[in-house]
């Protein structure tokens, strides 16, 4: 039974849907005005919360405060549970802040990973470069913010690895990454770090698809969804928070999972 | 009139329990919302009656109240053990009284009125609030931390299965919630004792 509630939940038309009818407007500020009315209740007793900026920071003062009680729960030893190949969720589910027909078509022949930042080599990789390095592949759990998850397979390069090669300042703060779909984020160093964090340019042993975000994906079964981002054309080292799409938008940072 | 009487509720019981209801109405107000991104079941919480006006709104506000809710229920629980009200309060707690006192509810003649002792379906309700919520936090722990505590997630039954049980652990807190405030209503002494404490 719940296994069929499942293959509706995976629905990928709703969830883009879904994710449609989170964003109705590209340009929203307005999502703490929205955040602070307590549904029809304040309209009952006909008052509105008067002073919502003051609420909104408290609100934000505590997503700061959990992003620092989750760096210290982070084990960097410890290790997200894998699965076998039978159980990956097939189809996996296409999930962006855009619909499929959206998808941005990137060249591969032409295209370049950007460095920069405080790393030593800030030259830019073709494909076939980062093809050329170590590659490994694991099954894990991605988690949705929104609560569901599907199991998957992504292949590709250790990012540790891939730090230590572009002599990364491993002890900045945060690694920052843009993509070819205008989304961005940024992760802590210690995750960047984490055995099981890969830069991925595979899905299910095939290249990756467009639709989960060839060239490539940062896939971390130690965090939520919206923080592996697709499309990479852009990698930075940096102290200065960089923020991300969502995590302005009032998503927590470090989403850890 | 008396002019005063026994003090049966302290301060620290009567503020423990309004903070936590406080903290309950944030959590499943806005545990709804974020239910609604992706129901487990066929159906969905109406959006007016939800805290957080979208997903990323509700999330904070979940976050926020967690933390009263943990820091009160410990504080609770605590202040029960070291005062022995615990002890004192919920037992000796017995099948047999249980059964009777159930029954005397239906035959509506259980007794209400020394409020210094609670009756079996009492205790049980109290003490089921207090374990319920403590599989709330612990499966709530899980689908918010999946990878960070594993043994938690191995008795939760994996990540899905930890949603399906904060789902009905919220269900069974509101439904005891419910009997509780009927109860109150039929017995309004009880509203103003755990006011007053008196």
């Amino acid at each position: 039974m719940i296994k069929a509630t499942k293959f509706q939940l995976l629905d990928p038309s709703a969830i883009v849907k879904d994710a449609m009818h989170e964003l109705p407007n590209p340009a929203r500020r307005i999502f703490m005005k929205r955040a602070l009315t307590l549904g029809g209740l304040s309209m009952l007793s006909g008052c509105t919360l008067t002073d919502e900026k003051s609420i909104e920071q408290a609100l934000m003062k505590v997503s700061r405060f959990n992003d620092e009680v989750q760096a210290w729960l982070f084990d960097p030893n410890r290790l997200a549970p894998t699965y076998p190949e039978s159980m990956i969720t097939r189809p996996f589910p296409f999930n962006a802040y855009y619909g499929r027909e959206d998808v941005p078509e990137v060249d591969g022949d032409s295209f370049r990973l950007e460095i920069s930042g405080l790393v030593a080599d800030r030259h830019a990789w073709s494909l076939d470069e980062l093809y050329r390095l170590p590659q490994t592949s694991q099954v894990t759990r991605h988690i949705c913010v929104e609560g569901w998850s599907a199991i998957g397979k992504w292949g590709g390069v250790n990012f540790a690895t891939f730090l230590r090669r572009i002599g990364a300042d491993l002890s900045a703060k945060y690694v920052g990454f843009k993509c070819a779909d205008d989304y961005y984020t940024s992760i802590d160093m210690p995750t960047a770090l984490h055995a099981q964090t890969l830069l991925t340019f595979t899905y299910d042993g095939n290249t990756l698809p467009p639709e989960y975000g060839y060239p490539m994906k940062l896939r971390m079964p130690t965090k939520l969804g919206y923080k592996n981002p697709k499309h990479i054309n852009a990698i930075y080292v940096t102290n200065n928070y960089p923020g991300g799409y969502w995590e302005d938008k009032g998503y927590n940072w470090f989403a850890g999972s | 009139m008396k002019s005063n009487p026994e003090l049966i509720h302290p301060a620290w019981l009567r503020l423990t329990h309004w903070v936590n209801v406080i903290a309950v109405f944030m959590l499943v107000t806005s545990g709804w919302r974020i239910y609604n991104a992706s129901p487990i079941f066929d159906f969905a919480f109406p959006p007016a009656i939800t805290l957080g006006g979208w997903l990323g709104g509700a999330l904070l506000w979940h976050f926020f109240a967690m933390w009263i809710l943990l820091a009160n229920g410990l504080l609770y629980l605590s202040l029960n053990i070291v005062f022995g009200r615990l002890k004192r309060k919920f037992f000796p707690l017995s099948p047999r009284q249980i059964l009777q006192d159930f029954l005397a509810v239906f035959k509506g003649q259980l007794a209400h009125d020394d409020l210094r002792y609670y009756n079996a379906p009492q205790k049980l309700a109290y003490l089921f609030i207090i374990v319920d919520i403590a599989v709330l936090i612990m499966s709530g722990l899980v689908i918010w931390k999946p990878v960070q505590f594993p043994l938690l997630r191995e008795l939760m039954g994996d990540y899905d299965n930890a949603r399906i049980v904060h789902f009905v652990a919220m269900a069974s807190l509101l439904a005891v919630v419910l009997v509780h405030i009927a109860m109150v209503a039929l017995v309004p002494r009880t509203f103003m004792l755990m006011i007053r404490g008196r």
